[in-house]
């Protein structure tokens, strides 16, 4: 379970000016649950995103991860248990190591024995079966180079790598942006596979109405550094995009 | 013939601080410049060993003493938030004061008529003192080729790897940044100190000033190496170091014998070698775009 309190952070920019990013943010996500965030740029989306996973610190406020106080925890610490996937397919993976590679050091990341081989056998048989679960034919391209793969196959393999150790929770930052809509129909159709398979919590942000409402338990919108809109159950499926889009302009008049 | 043998023996031993540059370079994308201090720091320490009647023990201490060079690089970038660069400036600068304590106070130490690791196994091995060198040499470099690509297999290297590939990922998969920096700036420096160690041995005397140039030396290697093997695993990559360490030393030795160049020009000489082998894809990009814009031209 996540549990965000009170959430605040401001950035110093270069004029001295002091922008105020995320203004107390409150936010609870059940464990198992599949949350869709929307909302326009500024709002804080990706701000909340690095908080959560450490790149940055909050000013004030606390994050709660299954009870155990997070807030400042080092960033490699805390992505033993918080996989995130990029926006852009290059980011979370090392471009010039091969696929088992890459798979074999997310693997390690709960419990990483030094001065073991990375990559043994029954290693690669094991990711050779998750890839396959993807069929987008990546269990024979075990020894090739990420940068040779397509961005829809990076972003899958960083999916995997997020995954392949159950995370507490996931945080998908517009993983789907970069791609051509054919291929982010697939990848997002295998993360909500992945996701209701290991009944992950996950975060979703997504500037895609229509997926914003076809995946995910919840959706939650954010406005100006707080969460604006709260929707869960019947009313998410009774959503539409009209609706949705109504919300961002009634902020902008 | 001669020349041949020389440069062959010359670059087995040199090969060992182009190694260390293709981890701190290649491998973890750090531009380490401690290399000319850490390969004093080893010559010295295996000089004064080596005088002290324990020429075995000055090649661990040798190691140890690289080892230390890169550990105080590694945590004035990692930890003090120094650039790489600076980083290695300071610790090459601080180590000339250490060396010359080291050393007892003087420049340099003779180390003629001194027991050294190459006597030791040469009057043991029933070939010609130059082969007996050759042999040794290639021993040193094959065992550190091994222990490396091993090195690289383990988690912990492939994470030294990752993180020269893509930081930003490493964090985020739960790996220490900092750890496995250190660690392969100590792997790489150790290389580099031990490197000094043996040169020194094969020299006969430990210098002061023998630091100076040798990651231009290194990297001249590195870079040869690379346009002869285009593998780029951890295997091919050593290799290549090894091979363009004999092949650079093959070209200086041809350039100094031709009497056309005096023997102080071999500085000036890896220097001007290094520029060119290094602007070769700038090259190839003012090619590519003149060819493209006369294309148009003609249409």
């Amino acid at each position: 379970m996540l549990e965000i309190k009170d959430l605040q952070k401001s950035f110093q920019k270069d004029n001295g000016i002091e922008s105020r990013v995320l203004k107390g943010l409150n936010l609870i996500i059940a464990d198992g649950e599949f949350v869709t965030v929307l909302g326009n740029n500024g709002a804080g989306k990706s701000t909340l995103f690095n908080l959560i996973s450490g790149t940055i610190l909050p000013n004030e406020g606390t994050i709660y991860l299954d009870h155990e106080d997070i807030t400042f925890m080092p960033e490699h610490k805390r992505s033993k248990f918080i996989g995130r996937v990029f926006q852009s397919p290059m980011k979370g993976t090392a471009p010039h190591l091969t696929v088992a590679e890459n798979m074999a050091l997310a693997y390690g990341r709960q419990n990483r024995k030094n001065f073991n081989w990375a990559l043994t056998r029954p290693l690669k048989a094991l990711f050779r079966e998750k890839l396959a679960e993807a069929g987008m034919g990546l269990e024979d391209k075990l020894d090739s180079k990420i940068c040779d793969l397509s961005g829809g196959q990076c972003q899958v393999v960083a999916l995997i790598m997020c995954t392949i150790k159950p995370p507490k929770l996931l945080l998908l930052d517009e993983h789907t942006a970069a791609l051509d809509p054919r291929t982010a129909e697939d990848v997002l159709a295998f993360t909500s596979k992945i996701i209701a398979k290991d009944h992950l919590s996950a975060l979703m942000i997504t500037h895609h109405l229509e997926d914003a409402i076809a995946f995910g338990d919840r959706l939650v919108m954010m406005d100006d550094g707080v969460v604006a809109h709260d929707f869960a159950g019947a009313e998410k499926a009774e959503l539409t995009t009209e609706q949705l889009r109504t919300l961002y302009h009634l902020r902008e008049s | 013939m001669s020349l041949v043998i020389g440069s062959l023996q010359l670059g087995l031993i040199y090969s060992l601080i182009a190694m260390g540059i293709y981890i701190s370079f290649k491998v973890l994308n750090i531009p380490d410049l401690t290399a000319e201090g850490s390969f004093t720091f080893g010559m010295a320490v295996m000089a004064v060993c080596v005088t002290g009647g324990h020429p075995l023990v000055g090649i661990f201490l040798s190691l140890l003493a690289g080892a230390l060079a890169g550990l105080v690089t590694a945590l004035l970038h990692t930890k003090l938030r120094i650039p790489a660069i600076l980083s290695g400036i300071l610790t090459m600068t601080g180590l000339y004061t250490i060396n010359l304590m080291v050393m007892g106070g003087s420049s340099n130490l003779t180390l003629i008529g001194v027991t050294t690791i190459y006597d030791l196994a040469g009057g043991v091995l029933p070939f010609t003192f130059t082969i007996a060198k050759i042999l040794i040499s290639l021993v040193f470099a094959a065992i550190v080729i091994a222990v490396l690509v091993a090195f690289f297999k383990t988690n912990c290297g492939l994470c030294i790897r990752a993180i020269g590939d893509n930081e930003e990922m490493a964090r985020s998969s739960s790996m220490s940044v900092d750890l496995y920096k250190t660690l392969g700036l100590i792997v790489s420096n150790a290389l580099i100190g031990l490197c000094g160690g043996l040169i020194a041995c094969d020299q006969g005397y430990a210098d002061m000033t023998s630091g100076a140039g040798m990651l231009v030396i290194g990297l001249a290697a590195v870079i040869i190496g690379e346009a002869f093997i285009r593998r780029r695993t951890i295997l091919a990559g050593l290799l290549s170091c090894v091979l363009g360490s004999i092949i650079y030393r093959l070209i200086l030795a041809v350039a100094v014998s031709t009497r056309m160049f005096p023997a102080y020009a071999m500085k000036l000489l890896s220097a001007i070698i290094v520029a060119i082998a290094l602007s070769i894809p700038a090259y190839k990009y003012y090619k590519e775009n003149y060819q493209l814009k006369k294309r148009k031209k003609h249409a």
